[in-house]
């Protein structure tokens, strides 16, 4: 019986470990609507201020964008006159210490580590964090109901953040 | 033998349309701007409802200076330098709370928060010494404006009510916003870095030209009207205030539409609370046409933009290293309103805002591009041909021309070329 619960998790944190690099190659390459795939449709996209961030709906936040500000982020990447986007940062990600928080029969909470390294035309800039999701089977796939990305560095001044995170 | 006096080293740097690219990319400029702007003349701090409750303690800053900004328990501000009187050390590592003293953690010296020097440990090795010159260190003049909190390093000067001048009545139409007559600071933070000086993004506060171009990509895809406010047909103006302020004047479009909250993209309708409230306070006629009129767009010198529904304070921190720190305005008793403050402030603002994360982009841009060695000069002349002086006596000119620049810019050479 252990065995069973142990082979299950271990399958579930194959699934979500695969999703996650899927999401971080996404990003990586700006790979805009398949990532924009990636969401529930009550996805919310979160990167708090100033430590855990506290309640975003009374604080600021850098990013705290439902489902439907996700998507207009995304067309207005697909502008072509997004300027900070032009020419796009360079980027690639190492995600790893994925973990399964907690997880009931449609849903999963997982946290990882995440460490971000930009180029542009500033320079180089590197954005470590602690990534948080709560993942929901839809139809059968993995689906993001909330992606909240806690910047190591989030209470120091930062740097233009405009790609994805 | 006389003294020919020629020109100063800044008219050199400083003409009627042109100023000169080294402004903005030579450290010993920016060390001049120090003594001359930001450690002298009134700069914005913070706001008074960010330290509510008597002993209330919250972490800024002037220039490259840290301010620790308390409220002692009588209910008075003060403005603290974060240094230990006794060898440097840096007191408060906090960004914000509450508290009656500040103890160093290096030799045990504590300060009551209004400054002075309360207690040393092991006395005896201090005996003969006075003890009240050993206070912490302070902005010498502080005072405040509906709320607004200035400091200024200079032991005297201009007041503030002087400093201010005109830049008083934008505050003035920006509290009447609430139906309280106050606006609150409650939200916290954004801190947005950028490796550009600060002087680029004072000039960009206020300057209706580049909106169209710069922000094409989110007027294209949500639903915002800001763009037309800008256009080349548009009745707004742009106000030289004098004393270095500006601001957007967008009313005339405004009243042109004449719907009440058109300013702020919504409804009078969708806020029958504030509404009501707002005519309850003001009358119906003036609570009608505040809420026509909206809230201003201004630059404050040196630091404070008030920007509608945001205020952005600027903090120079090297001549190519600039903070702003940004947060939605909260009006007292609009708490509907308030909430979508926040969440448009949160969309458009800050290091990932729809906004300004591209407006950071030409700043960056700004700074590299200008240490081309040709041409030399910055060209701000545009409709120069066309300003004109409005029926208070200001410089007013079409809404993208750069009349808010010119005067920076002579109000700049003012303050740099006084001893």
């Amino acid at each position: 019986m252990m065995n069973a619960i142990a082979e299950i998790d271990e399958t579930l944190l194959r699934e979500v470990t695969r999703f996650i690099f899927r999401e971080a190659r996404l990003q990586d390459d700006h790979a805009y609507d398949a990532w924009e795939a990636l969401w529930a449709d009550d996805g919310i996209y979160w990167v708090p201020a100033n430590g855990e961030g506290g309640d975003p709906e009374r604080e600021m936040s850098l990013i705290y964008d439902n489902r439907s500000r996700i998507a207009l982020r995304i067309k207005q990447f697909q502008t072509g006159k997004r300027h900070t986007q032009m020419p796009r940062s360079r980027l690639r990600r190492i995600v790893s210490n994925v973990e399964i928080l907690a997880r009931d029969a449609d849903s999963v909470r997982v946290t990882a580590n995440a460490v971000v390294y930009e180029s542009n035309a500033r320079g180089e800039t590197v954005w470590p964090s602690r990534n948080e999701y709560l993942l929901r089977r839809v139809d059968g796939e993995l689906r993001m109901a909330l992606k909240k990305v806690v910047l190591v560095n989030n209470e120091q001044p930062l740097y233009t953040l405009s790609f994805l995170i | 033998m006389s003294v020919m006096h020629g020109p100063s080293k800044w008219a050199s740097l400083i003409r009627e349309e042109h100023v000169h690219g080294s402004l903005y990319v030579d450290p010993a400029i920016f060390e001049a701007e120090l003594e001359k702007i930001w450690y002298r003349t009134w700069v914005y701090v913070g706001h008074a409802s960010e330290v509510p409750q008597p002993n209330d303690f919250v972490m800024k800053s002037i220039g490259p200076q840290a301010v620790i900004m308390t409220r002692d328990s009588a209910g008075r501000i003060h403005l603290l330098l974060n240094r230990c009187s006794h060898r440097g050390n840096q007191l408060c590592l906090t960004r914000k709370g509450n508290a009656r003293s500040f103890t160093c953690p290096y030799h045990g010296w504590s300060f009551a928060n209004d400054g002075q020097l309360r207690a040393v440990p092991y006395p005896s090795g201090y005996e003969g010494v006075d003890k009240g010159g050993l206070g912490l260190g302070r902005v010498p003049r502080i005072d405040s404006y509906k709320g607004f909190v200035f400091g200024s390093f200079a032991a005297q000067g201009p007041s503030l009510e002087q400093h201010l001048g005109a830049a008083r009545e934008a505050i003035d139409r920006l509290v009447a916003n609430s139906p309280e007559g106050e606006i609150e600071i409650t939200a916290g933070f954004l801190k947005h870095r950028v490796k550009s000086n600060w002087k680029f993004l004072f000039e960009n506060e206020t300057d209706g030209y580049h909106p169209q171009f710069v922000h094409a990509s989110i007027f294209s895809v949500a639903d915002s009207r800001i763009g037309g406010l800008y256009g080349a047909k548009s009745t707004a103006v742009t106000r030289y205030l004098g004393d270095g302020h500006s601001e957007n004047d967008l009313r005339p479009e405004f009243r042109r539409m004449g719907n009440r909250l058109a300013w702020f993209g919504t409804f009078a309708e969708k806020f029958p609370d504030y509404v009501s409230r707002m005519q309850g306070a003001y009358g119906a006629d003036k609570a009608d046409q505040i809420m026509i009129d909206g809230t201003p767009h201004i630059m404050v010198f040196p630091n404070l933009f008030i920007a509608e529904i945001q205020i952005f304070v600027l903090q120079a921190v090297a001549v190519d290293d600039t903070v702003q720190h940004v947060t939605a305005l909260q009006f007292k008793g609009a708490p509907e309103l308030n909430r979508r403050m926040r969440q448009q402030t949160m969309g458009s603002v800050g290091s990932a805002g729809f906004l300004l994360a591209d407006d950071a982009e030409m700043y960056e841009r700004t700074q590299r591009g200008v240490q081309s060695r040709d041409p030399e000069w910055l060209f701000l002349g545009r409709g120069k041909h066309r300003e004109r002086v409005d029926e208070q006596g200001f410089l007013v000119g079409d809404v993208t021309d750069e009349v808010a620049s010119r005067g920076f810019w002579k109000h700049y050479r003012s303050l740099m070329d006084a001893e």
